[in-house]
């Protein structure tokens, strides 16, 4: 077990690449009870989502989720966050753990409207069921029909008599759902969902396998590719940022970055030999210095050893050849596009 | 479990004795602790390190972990096979993925390092406090 943002977490059940390549095949399962989920009402709600975040929540129609950014007045990341729209007059966020409450706050402080702001991780638990299969584990389950939920859109409905939220969405490349309620039936829900998923390859997974599974699918991690230094063009992530919306947190400082092109980016780059890149390893073009390594790791299913890094724009086409300081070697590594990992449609 | 001719290290290595010969490799609770080792870097023969150095590394999918010689040590062989497949060290620990083996000069280091009783003691410990 180790501490995840006050959680005890397993790091793996059966062993990384054996959950991991479970995932990519079959299906796994994971307690994500961790994360933390805020909630917001009133009539005002919009709007106050609409200046806090970085994407354009107008668009979302009931049932709709989107991925967006909690930003800072400089157009750096509070947090990411995925916003689900419940109505018209109420949204429900789900937030990384060790952030749940810095971003509460962040909300209050700048409730800029008479919008209601709520803390409400205690009253959800959360379970992934992730990978090609996962559907047809999850339908054994519930009478809500699954193949009318949209990739990242959800619905309400019992999962073994517990009153969930269905959410198709997750963080591992695949197909797969997130399901929430209430915490009292956790015990339940995990034990029945491996029972039905078990004869068909899913197994439990831990936080390991979730790392390598989002850095194959090229998906960012608060506190390593993105945090209150880095803006959502430095993090290749511009498709979250609709500056037409309208005035937000950061919306001034984010159109300044977007005029004069920000002076760093992130990429993806895979290691032209056995050695693995790790999060803080340099990047060296040439003899220099240029940037860091945000997460760097084997990829368990690609078995390629891959990584994210910050270099200079200029850097960012694919093909280019970098260095990582390993050890006191410089290995040499190839800037790749992203994600390393598309699942077959 | 752990083989009660070996000698072991508080940072989870195994050395194992003949003469003046001596083999090391890394302890079951360490390969358990790295989870499934994917590389392992290791020294050439010639190389010489005293107790307490850095000799290689072993990285799992989740972790990189230095190996540190427990005895001062020339290293006269080290295990090619591992290269190809590091598995092995999950596998065997104790026993096909041995990791070097070396003249030892100086024997009495041995005495510093803890028997299989005691590092059964000391594992059974840091569990303990894991689990606390």
């Amino acid at each position: 077990m180790v501490n995840f943002g006050g959680w005890d977490m397993p790091v793996e059940y059966s062993g990384i690449l054996a959950e991991h390549m479970a995932v990519r095949t079959a299906a796994g399962l994971f307690d994500v009870s961790h994360m933390g989920e805020i909630e917001i009402y009133g009539t005002e709600a919009i709007a106050q989502v609409q200046y806090v975040t970085s994407n354009d929540a107008w668009k979302l129609s009931d049932g709709q989720i989107q991925y967006s950014g909690l930003m800072t007045e400089s157009g750096t990341f509070v947090d990411d966050i995925l916003v689900h729209r419940f109505g018209a007059a109420h949204y429900f966020l789900c937030v990384n753990a060790g952030n749940q409450d810095g971003d509460f706050e962040h909300i209050v402080a700048n409730n800029q409207f008479a919008a209601e702001v709520d803390n409400v991780g205690a009253r959800y638990s959360q379970l992934a069921i992730q990978g090609p299969r996962s559907r047809d584990i999850l339908q054994r389950l519930t009478a809500v029909p699954l193949d009318s939920i949209r990739y990242y859109h959800f619905a309400r409905g019992a999962v073994e008599g517990v009153e969930s939220l269905i959410a198709r969405t997750g963080y591992t490349g695949e197909d797969g759902f997130e399901i929430y309620f209430a915490p009292e039936h956790s015990e339940k829900l995990w034990d029945r969902l491996l029972d039905a998923g078990g004869p068909q390859g899913m197994i439990p997974c831990g936080l390991g396998a979730r790392n390598t599974l989002r850095l194959e699918a090229g998906m960012c991690l608060y506190g390593h590719e993105i945090d209150r230094t880095t803006t959502v063009w430095e993090a290749n992530l511009g498709w979250i940022c609709r500056m037409e919306k309208g005035l937000f947190l950061g919306h001034d400082a984010l159109a300044r970055q977007q005029v004069e092109g920000p002076r760093r980016i992130l990429v993806g780059f895979e290691m032209a030999d056995r050695l693995i890149a790790r999060d803080g390893y340099p990047v060296f073009a040439g003899e220099q210095e240029v940037g860091r390594v945000t997460s760097g790791s084997p990829g368990p299913f690609l078995k390629k050893n891959i990584g994210m890094a910050y270099v200079p724009f200029e850097m960012r086409a694919p093909g280019t050849e970098i260095f990582i300081g390993i050890r006191g070697q410089k290995a040499p590594a190839r800037i790749v596009k992203t994600p390393f990992y598309k699942r077959p449609k | 479990m752990y083989p009660a001719n070996y000698k072991y290290s508080q940072e989870h290595e195994w050395v194992a004795l003949e003469g003046q010969m001596a083999t090391i490799g890394i302890t079951d609770y360490a390969q358990h602790s790295l989870g499934d080792v994917v590389f392992v870097e290791m020294p050439k023969p010639g190389a010489k390190f005293s107790a307490g150095q850095t000799i290689g590394t072993v990285e799992s999918v989740k972790a990189v972990s230095e190996i540190y010689s427990p005895i001062t040590i020339e290293v006269t062989e080290v295990n090619a096979a591992l290269a190809n497949a590091p598995e092995k060290i999950n596998q065997d620990p104790h026993g096909a993925a041995w990791m070097i083996k070396g003249r030892a000069p100086n024997p009495a280091e041995m005495a510093k390092l803890m028997d299989a009783k005691a590092y059964e003691a000391f594992i059974a410990e840091k569990e303990k406090e894991a689990g606390a």
